[in-house]
């Protein structure tokens, strides 16, 4: 296949998105779309990207909303790869691409020390690859640690 | 100069008193704070409810301490930057957090030296009196672990990764909908 790999990566704005900036040198040579919930500015250079409302679990109106929004852009990508650092827009994309056939890696936030996140948990059995950022937290029917983002 | 900042989803009234007390006392004009949705209204520090990436970025630069809540976004960008840290995590039973994973985070990350964890209003006015002495941990690297970058790298370079399996429902779905938009 001579095309770009074409890769969706997700991040609600805040720590999340921090952390997902740092993988960035990972994406060389693919074309990277980037979701997040707030506009990131300059750091993403000319690369496409969407804005998403944000939500969380006691929000279920935003949480509709951003199903939806999420949803109407994995199908419209048809992304080959969905890489997120989460939370709940990083959990729909991996979802979502999972059943449109793309591969899909959950990072979960270096904030989740002692168990994997609410959506980490959640993203478990639609991710190709699930990753946990603290080793004490792998385990073979779960996550695996493949090093941090700092 | 010193910044705080407690992100901007959630208020954390908290530690915003205390360092606009502490700042009052000690008579320190050069406090800024990011407060996101706090509700306190500061007497002595120059407030932002949201800053860009980029101001953050560089209010960061210029302190020679940040003071924040236990998120990682704080965090990293201090540590990128070598700044000396001091972490005050929010707490669930005061309504500051949905859960109380700040805690671990903090003590994770107290354990590695990396931040000054203040748990509460005494230990917070005990490090800002120590402002100057703290060390910072230097961290060049803008970027993750190479284990984490070549994980990532390869996993997405893996050739079969690419072969789609069949969508070809989605496939229509997808073409209708760019008729559309």
């Amino acid at each position: 296949m001579s095309k770009k790999a074409k890769v969706i990566a997700v991040a609600s704005a805040g720590g999340h998105w921090t952390q997902l900036m740092r993988l960035t040198p990972a994406f060389s040579g693919c074309e990277v779309v980037y979701v997040s919930t707030l506009d990131p500015g300059a750091v993403i250079g000319n690369a496409r990207f969407y804005i998403v409302p944000d939500a969380n679990k006691n929000e279920k109106l935003n949480v509709l909303r951003l199903f939806f929004a999420i949803l109407k852009i994995i199908i419209k990508e048809k992304p080959d790869f969905v890489v997120s650092t989460g939370a709940a827009p990083g959990h729909m994309a991996v979802r979502f691409g999972h059943l449109l056939g793309a591969k899909t890696l959950w990072i979960d936030s270096m904030a989740n020390v002692q168990r994997l996140s609410l959506s980490g948990k959640l993203s478990l059995p639609y991710a190709d690859l699930c990753l946990t950022q603290w080793p004490h937290l792998a385990a073979l029917d779960g996550p695996q640690f493949a090093g941090t983002v700092v | 100069m010193i910044f705080v900042t407690v992100g901007v989803q959630l208020p954390f009234d908290r530690l915003i008193r205390v360092v606009d007390e502490w700042a009052e006392k000690a008579n320190r004009s050069d406090v800024v704070a990011q407060v996101g949705a706090s509700t306190y209204s500061p007497k002595r520090l120059t407030v932002y409810a949201q800053l860009a990436i980029d101001e953050f970025k560089k209010f960061v630069e210029q302190a020679e301490v940040v003071v924040a809540h236990a998120g990682m976004g704080s965090i990293i960008t201090a540590l990128e930057l070598g700044k000396p840290i001091i972490i005050m995590p929010r707490l669930a039973s005061l309504g500051e957090h949905r859960n109380d994973h700040q805690l671990a985070t903090a003590a994770h990350m107290a354990a590695q030296k990396l931040i000054n964890v203040a748990h509460n209003q005494e230990e917070l006015l005990s490090l800002l009196d120590k402002v100057g002495p703290l060390e910072g941990v230097h961290r060049a690297n803008p970027h993750a672990s190479p284990e984490l970058l070549n994980t990532v790298k390869s996993f997405i370079q893996r050739v079969d990764h690419r072969e789609r399996r069949k969508a070809t429902v989605f496939n229509k779905l997808s073409s209708v909908l760019n008729k559309i938009a």
